[in-house]
C-alpha cells in the first residue's frame, strides 16, 4: 500500500518511540473511572441465584420471602424475562453445522451450569440483593450431568439439549495431501502423544460489571460496562430487549482488564439490561471473584490425540490430529464456541513447510462454565501440537531442536504463499527471528550447562516454539458468519480552536495502551506535540463505529484509521494555510503545532483554527475549511495478518517435589511496524506471563459432578512475579504491506507461545529420566506421577 | 460476597471478651480475620454474634519468663516478626516469612492460627514441634493444654465454644537446641503442598508435619528412629506411614506422603548441618 511515507521521519514523529502513557497519572492517583465508580440517583443493586448444581430441573423458584426482605424492589426468573427478552443463539453460518440452543438470561426450567444465573434481586444495596437471594426457595432437581468432554459423546451420556440428539456443537475435518500414504512410509519416524489442555480463564484485575439506566420517555437505554466491544452491544441490546439501535448508548470507560473474557454476552448483563427497562430505574451490577470464576467465560478444555511422521533429515512428512473439545452446554454468543477449535485446525503447522496434514475437530456440549475467545484463542493448543511433536520427534532421532526447525520453517523469501490449512501468509520472518533468538539466549553455553549439570543431578531443560499469531482480522473472521460485529475501526481527528487535537477511535482501550498509540500516531502524523492530544474511546454515542478490541487489532487497525485520519485533516489543514499565507500548500508541513515552511514557523495552528472558527470573514467566501477528518480502515485482501514469534524456556526441574521453576524466557517477536516499544514489549511480557499462567498454575478444576473446585484467588493459581523470570523481548519488524503504518498486532504473541516453549522445556528437563508429561497445567502431581514416584 | 447480617461488638477487655463469648448463639470471635472474613462473606461462617478481640489491649504482647516466651493471642505474625525476642525462638523466626504475604502477616494472629487450626497453616505445626502450651479463658476459668492435646481434626481443637485462646507460651531455645524447616508450596505465600518443623534437644526430638494431614501432625515412630540414630533418615521416611495422610487440590494422599518424605529429607539436612 502507498501513503504518506514521510510521517515517520518527522520532528516530532512519536512513532516508533516510548512515550509515556497519558493517562498514567490519572490511573495511578486513583482518578480512573470504572464501572463501580458510578452512583446514579434511584439506582438499585443486583444479585443472582446461580445453579448450585451442573444439570438440574426447575422445579419451581418460590421468592416470596427474597420479595419481603428489606430493601427489595423486585425479584426476576427466567419466567419473568420471558417476552422480555428474545432469546440468543450462538451460531454462525460460516461454521457450517454449529449448533447451539436458543438461551435466557436467566435459566427457564432447566439449569445447565454450577453458575447458571436463575433469578435476579434487586435492592436498595448490593448487602441486602444477597440476603435476599439467599431467602429463594429453589426446588431442584439434580439430573444426570454430561461434564467430562471426553466422554460427553458416548452413547449414554446424558444430552444437554435433547432436541439434537447428542452433544456434539461442530465437527470440521481437514485432509490435506495424503497423510496416510506419509505415515506408511518406510524411512520415517513417527511420534505420537495425547496432550491434554486443562481449563482456565481471564481473572480481570475489574472484574465484569454494568450499570444500565433506561430512559422510558425516550424509550432509550444507557449501558455502562467493563468491556472491549461497545458497537457489537448496542447491536445485541437493541435485537434482544426490543429496541431501536440509535436508542442504545453503550459506554466502557476505564477498564481494568479483560483478555478476551469480556467481549461476550452474559446472561447476568443482559439480565442488568433488561431489569432497567422493566423497572425504569437504573441497575448496578458487579460481579464479584466468586461469581466470576463460576460465569466468566474459561478457555481451553481440549485433549488431542497427535502424531508425526519425520524422515532421517528431520523433515516433517505428516502431522495429524484428532482435537476433542468441551465448551460448556450452549455456544457462547455471538462469537460462538467453536472458533478456538477451527483456530487450532487453521493454525497447527502454519509456521512450517507442510505437505501433508490431516486435522478432526470436534466440539462438544457439557455441564460446565461456557468456553470462549480467550486471549491467544486456540494459538496455544495448536503451538503445543506441533511443536510439541518436533520437540519429541527431534530426541526420537537424536537431532538439535533448533536444527530441526531450521529444516521445516518456512524460508523468510518464501511469502506470499500460504499454510497446508489454507492460510494466506506474507511478511513472515521465521527464519530470522530464530536467529536472533538462539543468539540472545546464548543457545551453545546453555546446552554446555544443561550437560554439565545434568551430571550433577540437575534437571534442567530448554524449549522451543516457532509460531504465527492471527492479528488485524478482516470481515472473514466474524461479519462473514452474520455476527453484528465490525472488522473495519473509525478513527475521526478534530483541530479545535485552541490548537489541540480532539481525536476518537472505536477501537478500546482495557489497560494495554491503546489510547496512548492512538494518541502518538495522531501527534505524529498531525504534526503537533503529543500533549496537545485528546483521546475518546469506547462511546457509541461518540465515536465512530467499529469492533473494538479483539484478535490483536487495535494497533494495526484502530491505529491506521487513525493515521489516514491524521493525515486527511493535516491536509485540509495545509490547504486553508496555503491561502492565509498565500503559499503553495505542497511547501508547507505541520510540525510541533504550527504550519512551517523552509523557512520556519509561519502560524500556529490555534492561530489557524481561531481564524476560521471565529473570522470567517477574514478568508475568501470559496475556501470552506474542514478542520475535521474521520477515516476508516479494513484488512482486504488477506482474512488476517499474521505475525510470528520465536520464543524459549530455560527451566529447572525438581524431580523430588515436581516444582518447576522457570529460569529464563526469551521471546522475539515481529509484530512490524512498532509504535510503542515498552507497551510491546509489556504486551509480550504479559501474555508470556499468562502463557506459563496455562502451562504450570492456571486450572479450573471441577468435580465429576460438576463442581468448580477452586474458586478462589488462593486455590486458583495465577501466576505470581515471585516465581516468574526475567522476560527478554527483542523485535524483527517486517511490516505488513497490507497498511501505511505496517504495524500487526502483539497482544496474543506471549499468550499464544509460551505454554508450548514451556512444556518442551520441562520434556527436555524430563526425557533423561525416562519420562515426559503432556498435559497443562504441569502440576507438581502430574510431574512425579510422569515420573513414577507417585 | 457480602457476610450475612451478624452482631457486632468490640470488647475492651479480656472480661468483657469471655461474657460476651458466653452468651446465646453462634458467636465467632474475630482475630485477624484473614480467614474467618473470607468465610463469612462466602457465607460459610454465619456467626451471629461477632466478638472484635482487636481492642482487648492484654491479649497482645511478648513476656519471658524462666525460659519459656508467652506470646498474646492476638500478637501480628509481622509483629511477631520484628521482635527481639525471635533470637531465642529462631524455629519461628524460620518459619514467619513462609507465612502467606506481608499484607496478611499484618493483620494475622498467632492466637487466631492456633485457633482455626487449618491443616496447611504452618504455625500449628511450629507450636507442634515447639511442645508449646496453649492457654485458654472462659467464665469458668482458665486452663491450658500442651499442643499435642489442642489439635484434634479438620478445623477442630480442644477449645470449648465460650472460650478464648489467650496467650501461647513457648520454650526459649537453648544453645545445644537444633531446629529444621522446609515447605513445598506452588508460589510463594501459598498454602504449602507439604511441610515439616522440627527440632532437637537434649530432651528429645520433635517432628510435626503440616498440610499433609487433617490437622498438624506429630510423626512419632519417625522421631524414635532419628533420636536413637540420626542417620537412619531413610527408615524414618519408611515410618512416616504412621500418619493419616489426606489429599487436597495439590495432590492425592500419595503426593503427600511422597513429599512428607521429601520435606524431612530437607529438613533434617538442616538439623545435622
Amino acid at each position: 500500500m502507498t501513503g504518506p511515507a514521510l510521517i515517520f521521519d518527522k520532528p516530532n514523529a512519536y512513532i516508533g518511540q516510548s512515550t509515556p502513557r497519558a493517562d498514567t497519572n490519572r490511573l495511578l492517583e486513583g482518578r480512573g473511572r470504572f464501572v463501580d465508580d458510578i452512583q446514579l440517583p434511584r439506582m438499585l443493586h443486583a444479585a443472582f441465584l446461580r445453579s448450585p448444581y451442573a444439570h438440574a430441573e426447575i422445579r419451581g423458584l418460590d421468592t416470596s420471602a427474597a420479595k419481603a426482605a428489606p430493601g427489595v424492589v423486585r425479584v426476576l426468573t427466567g419466567a419473568d424475562l420471558e417476552g422480555v427478552v428474545e432469546p440468543y443463539v450462538g451460531v454462525l453460518t460460516h461454521l457450517k453445522g454449529l449448533r447451539s440452543a436458543p438461551q435466557m438470561p436467566l435459566a427457564v426450567d432447566r439449569a445447565r451450569w454450577q453458575g447458571e444465573p436463575l433469578a435476579m434481586v434487586l435492592a436498595r444495596s448490593r448487602a441486602e440483593a444477597e440476603d435476599a437471594a439467599a431467602l429463594i426457595e429453589a426446588d431442584l432437581d439434580p439430573i444426570p450431568a454430561a461434564c467430562d468432554a471426553e466422554t460427553a459423546l458416548d452413547p449414554d451420556a446424558p444430552v444437554i439439549h435433547p432436541e439434537f440428539g447428542s452433544n456434539l456443537a461442530w465437527e470440521r475435518l481437514v485432509d490435506v495431501g495424503d497423510v496416510d500414504a506419509a505415515f506408511a512410509r518406510d524411512d520415517v519416524q513417527v511420534v505420537s502423544r495425547t496432550l491434554r489442555f486443562g481449563r482456565h480463564t481471564g481473572v480481570t484485575l475489574e472484574t465484569r460489571a454494568a450499570v444500565a439506566e433506561y430512559d422510558p420517555s425516550e424509550d432509550r437505554l444507557t449501558f455502562h460496562y467493563s468491556g472491549q466491544a461497545p458497537h457489537m452491544m448496542q447491536f445485541i441490546f437493541a435485537k434482544h430487549l426490543g429496541l431501536a439501535e440509535e436508542n442504545v448508548r453503550v459506554v466502557a470507560n476505564d477498564v481494568g482488564g479483560s483478555f478476551g473474557i469480556k467481549i461476550h454476552t452474559y446472561g447476568d448483563e443482559v439480565a442488568t439490561a433488561a431489569a432497567a427497562k422493566l423497572l425504569g430505574r437504573p441497575v448496578k451490577f458487579v460481579a464479584d471473584r466468586y461469581e466470576s470464576f463460576l460465569s466468566d467465560i474459561h478457555a481451553r478444555d481440549h485433549v488431542v490425540e497427535a502424531r508425526m511422521a519425520v524422515d532421517k533429515a528431520g523433515k516433517i512428512v505428516a502431522l495429524d490430529f484428532d482435537d476433542l473439545t468441551g465448551i460448556g452446554p450452549y455456544s457462547m454468543y455471538p462469537r460462538t464456541s467453536a472458533i478456538e477449535a477451527n483456530q487450532v485446525l487453521n493454525l497447527t503447522g502454519a509456521p512450517y513447510d507442510l505437505e501433508n496434514y490431516r486435522a478432526r475437530g470436534r466440539v462438544v456440549f457439557q455441564n460446565k462454565n461456557m468456553m470462549c475467545q480467550y486471549r491467544a484463542v486456540g494459538h496455544p493448543i495448536a503451538m503445543a501440537i506441533c511443536d510439541g511433536l518436533l520437540e519429541d520427534a527431534a530426541a526420537k532421532i537424536g537431532m538439535d531442536v533448533v536444527e530441526m526447525r531450521r529444516v521445516n520453517l518456512m524460508r523468510d523469501d518464501s511469502y506470499p504463499r500460504a499454510s497446508a490449512s489454507g492460510m494466506k501468509l506474507d511478511d513472515l520472518s521465521h527464519q530470522k527471528a530464530l536467529n536472533v533468538l538462539v543468539e540472545t539466549m546464548g543457545y551453545d553455553a546453555l546446552r554446555a550447562e544443561q550437560a554439565e549439570l545434568r551430571a550433577r543431578g540437575v534437571y534442567r531443560g530448554i524449549g522451543f516454539v516457532s509460531m504465527v499469531e492471527v492479528t488485524n482480522p478482516s470481515p472473514m473472521f466474524y461479519g462473514i458468519g452474520g455476527a453484528p460485529i465490525a472488522s473495519q475501526d473509525g478513527a475521526t481527528v478534530r483541530l479545535d480552536a485552541g490548537g489541540g487535537l480532539r481525536v476518537s477511535s472505536s477501537v478500546t482501550e482495557q489497560g494495554q495502551g491503546t489510547n496512548a498509540i492512538l494518541a502518538q500516531i495522531a501527534a505524529g502524523v498531525f504534526g503537533v506535540p503529543i500533549e496537545r492530544v485528546t483521546v475518546t474511546t469506547g462511546d457509541t454515542d461518540t465515536v465512530p463505529y467499529g469492533g473494538g478490541t479483539w484478535a490483536s487489532r487495535g494497533a494495526g487497525i484502530g491505529g491506521e484509521a487513525m493515521l489516514q485520519a491524521a493525515h486527511a485533516l493535516k491536509e485540509q489543514v495545509l490547504e486553508v494555510a496555503a491561502v492565509m499565507l498565500q503559499s503553495d500548500a505542497a511547501t508547507l508541513d505541520i510540525q510541533n503545532g504550527s504550519v512551517v515552511d523552509g523557512s520556519g514557523a509561519r502560524m500556529t495552528l490555534s492561530d489557524l483554527a481561531r481564524t476560521v472558527y471565529y473570522r470567517g470573514n477574514e478568508l475568501p467566501s470559496d475556501l470552506k475549511p474542514e478542520l475535521i477528518a474521520t477515516r476508516h480502515y479494513r484488512v482486504t485482501d488477506f482474512p488476517f495478518v499474521f505475525t510470528n514469534g520465536a520464543m524459549a524456556a530455560h527451566v529447572e526441574v525438581d524431580t523430588e517435589t515436581g516444582l518447576v521453576k522457570v529460569l529464563n524466557f526469551w521471546a522475539v517477536e515481529d509484530c512490524g511496524r512498532v509504535i510503542n516499544p515498552k507497551l510491546v514489549d509489556e504486551q509480550v511480557r504479559g501474555g508470556v506471563v499468562q502463557g506459563i499462567g496455562g502451562a504450570l498454575y492456571e486450572e479450573c478444576i471441577y468435580s465429576e459432578d460438576g463442581q468448580l473446585m477452586n474458586a478462589t484467588m488462593a486455590d486458583y493459581l495465577v501466576p505470581m512475579a515471585v516465581e516468574m523470570p526475567d522476560i527478554v523481548v527483542r523485535h524483527v519488524e517486517t511490516p505488513t504491506k497490507t497498511s501505511v503504518l505496517g504495524a500487526k498486532g502483539a497482544g496474543e504473541a506471549g499468550t499464544g507461545g509460551a505454554p508450548a516453549a514451556v512444556m518442551n522445556a520441562v520434556n527436555d528437563a524430563l526425557r533423561p529420566l525416562g519420562a515426559t508429561l503432556w498435559q497443562m497445567p504441569m502440576t507438581p502431581e502430574r510431574i512425579l506421577k510422569a515420573l513414577g514416584k507417585v | 460476597m457480602k457476610p450475612a447480617d451478624f452482631r457486632y461488638a468490640r470488647p475492651a477487655t479480656l472480661d468483657e471478651a469471655l461474657t460476651l463469648m458466653a452468651g446465646e448463639g453462634e458467636i465467632a470471635a474475630l482475630a485477624g480475620g484473614q480467614s474467618l472474613m473470607p468465610m463469612m462473606n462466602f457465607r460459610i461462617a454465619q456467626p451471629e454474634v461477632l466478638v472484635d478481640l482487636n481492642a482487648v489491649a492484654d491479649l497482645a504482647g511478648v513476656t519471658e519468663m524462666d525460659g519459656t516466651v508467652r506470646i498474646g493471642a492476638m500478637t501480628r505474625y509481622s509483629d511477631l516478626a520484628r521482635h527481639d525476642v525471635l533470637a531465642r525462638l529462631p524455629l519461628v523466626a524460620r518459619a514467619l516469612p513462609h507465612v502467606a504475604h506481608p499484607s496478611i502477616r499484618n493483620r494475622g494472629t498467632l492466637g487466631g492460627s492456633l485457633a482455626l487450626a487449618d491443616p496447611a497453616a504452618e504455625l500449628p505445626a511450629v507450636a507442634l514441634a515447639l511442645g508449646a502450651k496453649v492457654h485458654l479463658a472462659s467464665t469458668h476459668g482458665t486452663r491450658s493444654v500442651a499442643a499435642d492435646d489442642f489439635f484434634q481434626g479438620l478445623y477442630e481443637t480442644d477449645r470449648a465454644e465460650d472460650e478464648l485462646v489467650t496467650a501461647i507460651d513457648l520454650p526459649a531455645a537453648t544453645a545445644q537446641e537444633t531446629y529444621g524447616f522446609h515447605e513445598v508450596a506452588r508460589r510463594h505465600g501459598d498454602y504449602a503442598m507439604a511441610g515439616v518443623a522440627l527440632t532437637r534437644r537434649d530432651d528429645g526430638l520433635r517432628i510435626a508435619f503440616f498440610s499433609v494431614s487433617d490437622r498438624p501432625v506429630r510423626a512419632k515412630a519417625a522421631e524414635t528412629v532419628l533420636r536413637d540414630d540420626p542417620t537412619k533418615l531413610d527408615l524414618a521416611i519408611e515410618a512416616l506411614d504412621e500418619i493419616d495422610f489426606t489429599g487436597d487440590l495439590n495432590g492425592g494422599p500419595d503426593m503427600k506422603r511422597h513429599l512428607a518424605g521429601v520435606v524431612l529429607r530437607r529438613a533434617w539436612a538442616e538439623v545435622l548441618a
